[in-house]
């Protein structure tokens, strides 16, 4: 029985976009839970990877496995192959298509990367120069001297690279800033709204707008969450940043991703995004009732102008203490050597 | 067909057997060193392979049970280094010495003296890396990346003597390619025009630009690094308003390109060896020359695609993501025309087939997670996680190695005289494919999971994967006993081979197996082009195929 060649062609055609539309389809079972309102879209656009990746996968494997087949020379044929040295309508061809295939996945990632905030300018570096000055590390290496600030400088302030507002709230300050210290082999997040209460792991309301300003105490570390698909090195000198919108609640894995000593692999914690209520009685398990004459927004700590040399190790970490919670006994025990000791 | 010429020319007696010896000495005769390259960086493989067992080996539970945190991190960055500057770059540049001078019928290469000096600084940087494990504090454990500030504080000795043994072997490096680009350029006999030479000597033309290109860059950057860590400078240090970022830059300027050195004498000598074994002439020769140059012009442009989650600005990912996806064109064009070289003809499926064709089967597979990794949103997702692990691997190992094999296959009876054997070379294939994809396949899902890379202890849920990589490792590791038993013993006892075994049309075909000391007596003549296989037979003269016109590629004709 003979069947046209074309039509086997177009079977074959049809054979490889079904394989490859099922292999992109299930791009779910590849990935992690998606908790943010952009990770989906990072997951779509893996999953339109995965249906050319599939298909060419196919292909080529498929040309391979056949050629072994079809091709083989057979025993006492010593003669060679037809002298086909190329065929430039195909090469152009086989040309035209990859730079089409990346032309389009290069405009899609585009679209994405805008949508995570990827292009806003208070983080894309693209407005270094700007107004960006109340947060993150100001490194004021060009700062006047004689500290007036009469506007001649453009104010010395370093852009937090990273991912900044979607565009949607772009201008619009995040609900909730917290900043992320990396240091071996910890993350710190600090919390400038809640009177700088520090924790070790990281508590955001779910469908709030999150920003993290990231920064390294000693090494590079790397902020990655799986489950939201973004990531960014921390720094030491170059302050980062991550925004976000949790829209699943639930603990997930806070993992360091760039090789940062020996305990590299044990560098995790956990977010825990919680509904409006958890993260209220979080915040008022952590936050003691408002003390007459302090203010939330003024958490400035009162030993800033104080010769702190002067004073004895208890007394210097009793602003710290007192924020973070711990018993005086706890510290008397830490700074007081041998002697506390059973 | 391309009958075996007995009475070439070209075809002389060969001499009386060469002493052994002479692998040992300051040989200036470039097949010599060609060999002293090959089994050196092999030696190095086997090295670097035990690392990377002992590293599954660990990895085979979430726990930190083999060896200690501080030992895993200088076992996986001493293994990359290993591979990276001691096996796959120097392999690469034995096949160019040894191959280069008889494609093009040269007597040696154009710097003979030198080339025996790039080859002599290896041992000693090898050896002094190694014995880094045994300083003070151990081995370098900051990755083969080194990052500072991590690098600087990590022990001292050991950054030292991994700073001193690269740049040994990246001095190496430039003055090999500086020997290739004059060999290539000048040395090609008369009437073989740039356009008639044999495709490796184009793949190492490519490489050898990349190399005198960016290796200075490393050079510059590793020098700073090590002023960093004995002198106290800050150059890349924060402390004292270094920018470690710079570093970055610096380091990937020449380690991007590396890739590139890595996989393009490979790509060159599938390009040889895939023709030769389908009988059939090289599908596309102009592109698949021209598209290594292009992959060598643009491999210098994408560099920071490493860094897209490192302190990059929004603008440079961008462009960096939209420049690593224009390297996708080019290298697809090879692989269609690979494909469309088999197509249609007599495959020998022998060992060095089976290899190249796998080297074809799995650089695919790295090169689409490759264009995935290029999408910046993707790769914030994947980056530093075992999803990169996995795609390295598909390119180096499933590229580069198995390229390596395959030219191995092809030309150890060239070199050594003797033939290799063919059942034992095909149970090597089979462990090696098998090993290879139980290993790395896998990782893919693990990165996507949330595994990162570099770590001695990970979340318990990955175990079973992980498991299953490490069996994949020890198959792996396995596979070369039986080549390294077919290899020695076809060395010292293997059939005789023919100057000629299997019907190639390239030059050094048409001298004795081995080739004798200056390779050719008087001017070696062209008989044929390099792939004329199928129209060689009518005996009439050959049209250069830089004259071709389209019309004749397209009807086959080269008359």
């Amino acid at each position: 029985m003979n069947v046209p060649s074309t039509i086997l062609t177009l079977l074959m055609g049809i054979g490889l976009t079904l394989i490859s539309l099922w292999a992109g389809q299930n791009y779910h079972l590849l990935l992690p839970v998606s908790a943010t309102d952009v990770s989906s879209e990072v997951d779509r656009l893996f999953g339109a990877m995965l249906t050319i990746a599939a298909g060419l996968f196919v292909l080529v494997q498929g040309a391979l496995i056949y050629a072994i087949v079809r091709f083989r020379q057979k025993p006492g044929d010593d003669t060679d192959g037809p002298p086909i040295r190329g065929n430039i309508p195909l090469e152009i061809l086989w040309t035209a298509i990859p730079a089409i295939i990346c032309l389009a996945i290069a405009v899609f990632s585009f679209d994405i990367y805008n949508s995570m905030g990827g292009l806003d300018p208070m983080a894309s570096g693209a407005g270094s120069g700007m107004a960006h000055h109340h947060h993150g590390k100001n490194l004021a290496i060009a700062a006047p001297l004689d500290g007036s600030d009469n506007g001649a400088l453009p104010a010395a302030t370093q852009v937090a690279l990273g991912l900044g507002a979607a565009p949607e709230s772009q201008g619009k300050p995040p609900d909730l800033e917290v900043n992320v210290q990396g240091l071996q082999y910890a993350w710190i997040f600090n919390y400038p709204s809640l009177n700088g209460t520090v924790a070790g792991e990281l508590h955001v309301p779910v469908g709030k707008d999150v920003q993290l300003n990231i920064a390294a105490m000693d090494v590079l570390h790397a902020f990655w969450i799986p489950q939201f698909r973004i990531k960014q090195d921390a720094i030491p000198g170059q302050p980062t940043q991550l925004r976000f919108r949790a829209t699943k609640a639930g603990n997930y894995p806070i993992v360091c991703a760039e090789l940062c000593g020996s305990f590299h692999g044990a560098m995790r914690t956990t977010i825990l995004v919680q509904t409006p209520e958890e993260y209220d009685q979080w915040v008022a398990s952590v936050m003691p009732a408002p003390e007459s004459g302090e203010t939330a927004a003024n958490p400035a700590p009162a030993l800033v102008a104080t010769a702190t040399r002067d004073l004895t190790d208890t007394e210097y970490l009793q602003s710290y203490s007192d924020r973070l919670g711990i018993e005086a006994q706890a510290i008397a025990q830490l700074t007081t050597p041998a002697a506390a000791q059973p | 067909m391309a009958s075996a010429d007995l009475t070439h020319p070209n075809a002389i007696e060969p001499d009386e057997p060469q002493p052994w010896q002479r692998f040992f000495s300051f040989s200036v005769d470039h097949k010599v060193i060609g060999i002293q390259y090959l089994v050196t960086s092999f030696f190095f493989f086997l090295i670097g392979g035990a690392l990377a067992t002992a590293v599954r080996v660990e990895l085979a539970t979430p726990e930190v049970d083999f060896v200690s945190r501080e030992l895993y991190n200088q076992l996986f960055t001493i293994h990359a280094t290993v591979m990276i500057f001691l096996w796959i770059v120097p392999a690469g540049a034995g096949f160019g010495n040894y191959l280069i001078p008889l494609l093009i019928g040269a007597k040696d290469m154009a710097f003979p003296k030198l080339n025996a000096i790039a080859f002599w600084m290896i041992p000693p940087a090898g050896l002094l890396l190694i014995s880094s494990f045994f300083v003070p504090n151990g081995a370098a454990a900051s990755g083969w990346t080194s990052y500072p500030p991590l690098s600087l504080v990590n022990g001292q000795w050991g950054e030292l003597i991994w700073i001193l043994s690269v740049l040994l072997l990246g001095t190496s490096s430039i003055l090999g390619g500086i020997n290739f680009v004059t060999t290539i350029l000048k040395m090609r006999i008369p009437g073989m025009t740039i356009n008639d030479m044999p495709l490796f000597c184009w793949a190492m033309l490519a490489a050898s630009i990349l190399i005198l290109l960016s290796t200075p860059v490393l050079a510059g950057a590793l020098v700073l690094l090590c002023f960093d860590l004995m002198a106290g400078t800050t150059f890349f240090n924060p402390t004292g308003g270094g920018d470690p970022i710079v570093y970055q830059h610096m380091f990937w300027f020449y380690s991007h390109p590396a890739v590139y050195i890595m996989i393009l004498p490979l790509f060159g000598a599938i390009s040889e060896i895939l023709p030769v074994h389908s009988r059939k002439p090289i599908f596309g020769y102009k592109a698949i020359a021209y598209s290594s140059i292009a992959i060598s012009l643009l491999g210098l442009v994408v560099w920071a695609h490493h860094m897209f989650t490192s302190g990059t600005p929004a603008w440079l990912r961008m462009f960096f993501m939209i420049a690593t996806m224009i390297i996708a064109v080019p290298t697809g064009i090879k692989v269609f025309g690979w494909l469309a070289t088999i197509w249609g003809g007599k495959l020998r499926l022998n060992s060095a087939m089976l290899f190249a064709m796998g080297f074809v089967s799995m650089f695919v597979v790295g090169g689409l997670s490759g264009v995935m990794i290029a999408s910046v949103p993707f790769d914030i997702h994947v980056h530093d996680t075992y999803f990169i692990v996995a795609h390295l691997h598909y390119v180096l190992f499933g590229g580069s190695v198995f390229g390596l094999y395959a030219a191995l296959y092809h030309w150890f009876p060239k070199m050594i005289g003797r033939m290799l054997n063919e059942p034992w070379g095909k149970v090597h294939f089979v462990l090696t494919f098998v090993g290879f994809n139980l290993c790395f396949l896998p990782m893919h899902y693990l990165g996507l999971m949330g595994m990162p890379r570099r770590v001695a202890e990970y979340d318990p849920q990955f175990a079973t994967i992980n498991n299953l990589c490490s069996i994949g490792s020890y198959i792996l590791a396995f596979s070369t006993i039986p080549f390294l038993i077919n290899a020695v013993y076809s060395w010292v006892a293997g059939a005789k081979a023919p100057a000629n075994p299997w019907n190639a049309l390239t030059l050094e075909w048409t001298v004795a197996s081995p080739p004798p000391e200056h390779n050719f007596v008087g001017q070696p003549v062209l008989k044929t082009g390099p792939y004329d296989y199928g129209v060689a037979k009518q005996g009439a003269v050959r049209k250069p195929i830089s004259q071709l016109k389209a019309s004749d590629i397209l009807s086959g004709s080269t008359r």
